[in-house]
């Protein structure tokens, strides 16, 4: 059976990236369109760039806000992508005018310090102890704001860049990546690979 | 910390690898799609692509050349050459780029920059410039692949192109590109210390040590293209020789 992978079209800019590495991973992607697509989908994918309010704000227009809050909220296989990710969060600094799914009470900051930002390039991950799909590695990250703790009920990788920040989440099947797992080379690979196979089956 | 990057670039035109000596007489060097897995597999961080026929030629992008290269990447990659609009950019991103660099364009008209970091993201809009010593210490914007100097300074250029959004700034020295002498450190210097966005050094690498002096001088990054296309050395042994100086990279 193959592994089918819906991905939510957040935008333009690197959903080639993720759809390549997916079938690199040797899953089979597919987009969704709606609601129900997203509700009823094995595996979705929410890749995500770009800024915080317009990505949500094509999530709300594709009116798929309910059934993505509601398949993080149980648990069921979700990979969230950079601004994916965040997305998970009530607020944004970078949006102050739009509302995340909220699934995670907290707000995305802008990093500080004496740091490039937007961070750019590869930086070290470290997973707490018992995560299912992040391991210690090198992954790449293209972002400038980030979450600042682990939220409770979930478990988390941390990196730092002018202080700690979110690398990863875990909770039930649902992976969070801050990085991007399509471009952090094998290691990148293996965590999607992880995530997969783990969640084979699943539903 | 986030890991110094080194870079290869791979100049194209018509599909193939060229390089350039002060991006004149160009020679064949070969088929990207190989070059890109070679330089991944040596532990490149990052690939950029530059189409250096497109501005002068007025040629379209290497779409092809993109979506073939991004299949067997697991590393980002930057692609630049003659995008001239949002649609140009989104063509790219749509064949698998991760980031589009913008020169003669956004200099010509800068409101394109904040256009793609609008639509995009600014971590997805790299300003391209390629500078010209002028004076003692200054340099000046050149367009066109180095044949139009425009007067415009370069590092009011790269403040205000960061203004309006570009998030990286990939900053080729004209004296120095295929020179080998080394990156002009003093720009490298001033520009880095005029933004707060990453930038990437390019322009005259031949050794190790002119990959630390750009990191020394502020560089978040060094784009490497001769040495790694002529075999004299391999992003590996470059790392390591960084490693060595005390720069962090990705092992």
């Amino acid at each position: 059976m193959s592994l089918e992978v819906a991905i939510v079209p957040t935008g333009t800019a690197n959903l080639a990236s993720v759809v390549a590495g997916m079938r690199r991973a040797g899953a089979t992607p597919t987009t969704v369109s709606d609601a129900d697509q997203v509700a009823r989908a094995e595996r979705v994918v929410v890749p995500g760039v770009g800024a915080f309010g317009a990505a949500m704000a094509t999530i709300d227009r594709m009116g798929m806000r309910t059934a993505l809050r509601e398949r993080v909220i149980e648990g069921r296989p979700t990979l969230a992508v950079c601004v994916g990710m965040q997305l998970l969060c009530s607020t944004s600094e970078e949006s102050p005018a739009h509302t995340g799914l909220g699934v995670i009470a907290g707000r995305l900051t802008r990093f500080a310090g004496d740091v490039r930002v937007p961070q750019l390039g590869w930086n070290q991950v470290e997973p707490e102890l018992g995560m299912r799909f992040l391991t210690d590695g090198w992954a790449y990250f293209a972002n400038s704001y980030r979450m600042d703790h682990i939220p409770e009920g979930w478990t988390g990788a941390m990196s730092d860049h002018g202080g700690a920040f979110v690398a990863g989440l875990e909770r039930g099947d649902v992976l969070a990546c801050q990085f991007h797992p399509e471009l952090s080379g094998h290691w990148g690979e293996a965590v999607l690979s992880a995530w997969l196979s783990a969640t084979e089956g699943a539903r | 910390m986030v890991a110094v990057r080194v870079v290869p670039c791979l100049d194209i035109r018509q599909g193939r690898v060229v390089k350039g000596i002060r991006f004149q007489n160009l020679r064949d060097a070969g088929d990207p799609v190989a070059h890109a897995a070679f330089y991944q597999e040596q532990g490149a961080d990052e690939i950029v692509l530059l189409d250096v026929s497109a501005t002068p030629e007025g040629r379209s992008h290497a779409v092809e050349t993109v979506r073939q290269v991004r299949s067997v990447l697991t590393i980002p990659l930057t692609v630049g050459g003659g995008v001239r609009t949002t649609e140009d950019a989104s063509r790219l991103l749509e064949s698998g780029a991760d980031k589009v660099a913008v020169n003669t364009a956004a200099v010509a008209r800068p409101a394109l920059i904040t256009e793609l970091a609008e639509r995009f993201g600014s971590q997805c809009t790299v300003i391209s410039v390629d500078a010209a010593r002028a004076g003692r210490n200054g340099w000046q914007v050149v367009v066109g692949s180095g044949r139009i100097r425009t007067g415009t300074d370069v590092v009011a250029w790269c403040t205000e192109a960061t203004a309006l959004g570009a998030g990286e700034i990939l900053l080729t020295s004209w004296d120095r590109d295929g020179t080998r002498e080394g990156y002009d450190t003093d720009l490298v210097a001033a520009v880095a210390r005029a933004v707060a966005v990453p930038v990437i050094a390019s322009g005259g690498a031949a050794t190790a040590n002119h990959l630390v002096t750009a990191v020394e001088a502020g560089a978040s990054a060094v784009l490497v293209a001769s040495m790694l296309h002529d075999g004299d050395t391999r992003v590996g042994v470059l790392k390591s020789e960084l490693t060595a100086a005390g720069v962090e990279v990705r092992p």
